[in-house]
């Protein structure tokens, strides 16, 4: 009979393996999944994985595009993985996400068409603000009243996709838009738009953001007591409030740091690669931001690699449709079917499995 | 704006096919967090029930076997998420939100050539004379089966965990794991059990949205109905008629403003679709307001993982 045995400790190897192994099964799954669809498995996986970086047809289009896709999974989820490691369940990332590229669009297209260095950085601190209130709507429910963050911060995702389209349509619809939905392009408006930073490699603000996020987490939580309070009150709660970690706090700038950074994450989207506030803006990364939080282990490392990673996946799956017909809904499988494996190989780094000859009781 | 093209009576009858969808998953989802567990995949379920139950009743062209699939297909996926969570002992808030981000992809891809398509037509129950009463007659006695299934389940659950030895243990061991498993019963299995009925009820609620409600199969149809779910269990403070009732109020609510938005209210319609979330988190609000009364009535196990240690 198989039985579990609980380890004293994680074990750092396995935790290190588990993510590996998880993306190997589901490799095997998401190709039997292909195979079913009636694709050739190998090849879909290798037009996948492999393709966007090293075939020459299409890599010179594809691996700028790594860095596009990957800054706003690893900014969202690095916000996200603070939160997540002291037991403060923000899923609404994709709400703080429009609500901050809605709010920084806001005020580049106030000053539309003037002409001044100071506008895109009034446009960050918008975004990053907007973010923030955001995420702190089902922080200060919970703080006062002790409402539930998961249902709140997810109801949200529903009422900023309606703003979105409110905004898309009314105030923020392009005055010279002949009547059609979506703002102004702000790639055309210099003061605001944020443009690729090294020509060919995609890098854009967004990108740059996104670094200084993964080396801030870092030093957060392996050098600062804030980032110890935040480990310590995922460990153990009680121990936590005996150390003098006040939860109320806690929960505030947790939810707001992983509010502004998605706030940020969305800003950097609408002024760049998306270009425009339009009705189907939003692309999804909120939620799979949280896929990268934790493939990433909720680590800073781990996350840079598992956002470059789940942004493969988007670009080796357009690839996929465009090249097999594979459809886009597959590759939304296959990220979801990531986080199951992983969820469940985890269990080989919290305890022993054990074969033992079945006792009689 | 003319309100007086909103007609009460087709409002208020068509008020319990709306809530019927957020009915079904709800009481599903109180039997699984009344064992212990919560499950936040519910939306996943959902739109994997709609989509299964769609599939099987365009192609068998009978709207019965077609709730049957999504049933089966919705405790199929929860048991997944129960195998992880049981077993393998992952954490609950993570595989449940896996479990949604894999039941909408996996949804869309099974529901990809079945756009646009209508579904075979469910009738109305033949209740005689009771469905030619005027005002009731309408309201209460002229709709499908599934309306009266879900509230007998409603009644079904009540029964059975107020009033039998089956609903105490499962009260058990949803109040302490500990204690049940040394009064020797299987926690484990129970718990399962209790996941794939929430798994088959949420299904069917997904079904009735794209067979009854809709009825079509479009992409991401359920649109957070499974999340409005999970809250209104919360709403009902796990009581099986309260979950009835918040439905009931919920499905008003979206009826409501659905009617207010054809009537042309001066109100932008993307503000009126809002209103429902935002209602939900104003119930949320109010119900755990009281604290003490809000920790007394959850299952005191809700959430925690279970590892028999001999």
């Amino acid at each position: 009979m198989i039985t579990l045995e609980r380890r004293p400790e994680p074990s750092r190897m396995w935790q290190a393996l588990t993510p590996v192994l998880a993306v190997v099964l589901t490799m095997i799954a998401g190709g039997l999944l292909f195979a079913l669809l009636g694709k050739d498995p190998f090849e879909a996986i290798r037009t996948i994985f492999w393709d966007p970086l090293f075939n020459p047809q299409f890599a010179s289009y594809s691996r700028p595009q790594l860095l596009v896709k990957a800054a706003p999974l690893i900014l969202i989820a690095i916000g996200l993985s603070l939160g997540f490691r002291a037991g403060i369940w923000n899923i609404g990332a994709e709400g703080q996400y429009i609500v901050g590229a809605i709010c920084g669009a806001a005020v580049g297209l106030a000053f539309y068409p003037t002409e001044a260095i100071y506008i895109f950085p009034l446009m960050v601190l918008a975004g990053a603000i907007g973010g923030t209130l955001w995420a702190m709507i089902p922080a200060v429910l919970k703080i006062r009243f002790g409402t539930n963050e998961i249902l709140v911060s997810l109801m949200l995702v529903y009422v900023a996709e309606q703003l979105l389209a409110s905004m898309a349509l009314g105030a923020l619809r392009n005055p010279d838009g002949g009547g059609f939905p979506g703002s102004r392009n702000l790639q055309q408006y210099p003061s605001a738009a944020n443009p690729e930073l090294i020509a060919g490699t995609g890098a854009h603000w967004g990108v740059v953001a996104a670094f200084i996020a993964v080396i801030a987490a870092y030093v957060l939580l392996n050098k600062h007591l804030l980032g110890y309070q935040i480990k310590l009150t995922g460990q153990a709660p009680r121990a936590a409030r005996f150390a003098g970690v006040r939860p109320n706090v806690l929960i505030a700038l947790c939810l707001g740091i992983s509010g502004g950074l998605a706030g940020l994450a969305g800003l950097f989207e609408v002024s760049g690669p998306a270009g425009q506030i339009s009705i189907d803006f939003n692309s999804f990364y909120g939620f799979t931001a949280i896929i990268v939080a934790f493939l990433g282990r909720l680590h800073p490392i781990g996350i840079l690699l598992a956002g470059l990673l789940m942004a493969l996946t988007y670009i080796g799956g357009e690839l996929a449709q465009f090249m097999l017909g594979i459809p886009s809904a597959a590759i939304q499988a296959f990220q979801g079917m990531l986080l199951f494996f992983l969820l469940g190989v985890d269990v080989l780094s919290n305890f022993r499995i054990r074969i033992k000859p079945k006792q009689v009781a | 704006m003319d309100l007086s093209s909103i007609n009460p009576l087709i409002l208020l009858a068509s008020l319990m096919v709306a809530s019927t969808p957020i009915l079904l998953a709800a009481i599903g989802e109180l039997v699984v967090e009344k064992s212990g567990v919560l499950n936040l995949g519910v939306e996943g379920m959902m739109i994997v029930g709609a989509v299964t139950g769609f599939i099987a009743a365009v192609n068998l062209d009978s709207p019965t076997l077609g709730f049957i699939a999504a049933a089966l297909g919705g405790a199929l996926l929860s048991l997944l998420f129960g195998f992880l969570t049981q077993v393998l002992l992952s954490n609950q808030v993570a595989t449940g939100l896996a479990l949604t981000l894999f039941g909408l992809g996996i949804a869309a891809l099974m529901g990809q050539n079945y756009v646009g398509i209508r579904a075979p037509a469910t009738s109305d129950v033949p209740l005689g004379p009771l469905a030619d009463i005027p005002v009731l007659g309408p309201v209460l006695f002229q709709h499908d089966a599934m309306i009266y299934i879900s509230i007998g389940i409603v009644a079904a659950v009540w029964y059975v965990l107020t009033r039998t030895r089956a609903g105490l243990i499962l009260r058990a061991v949803g109040e302490s794991h500990d204690a049940a498993h040394a009064l020797g019963y299987k926690v484990v299995r129970i718990r399962l059990m209790a996941i794939a009925f929430g798994g088959a009820c949420a299904g069917l609620g997904g079904a009735y949205l794209s067979l009854v409600r809709v009825p079509q199969w479009t992409e991401g149809m359920t649109a957070g109905a499974g999340w409005i779910a999970l809250a209104i269990v919360v709403f009902a403070s796990w009581k099986p008629w309260r979950a009835l009732l918040g439905a009931y109020l919920f499905g008003g609510i979206t009826v409501l403003q659905l009617n207010l938005q054809a009537a042309g209210l001066k109100i932008p319609v993307e503000y009126l679709s809002m209103s429902p979330y935002l209602i939900t988190i104003l119930v949320l609000v109010i119900m755990s307001r009281d604290r003490t009364r809000a920790a007394l009535n959850a299952p005191a196990a809700l959430g925690k993982p279970f590892h028999a240690s001999s």
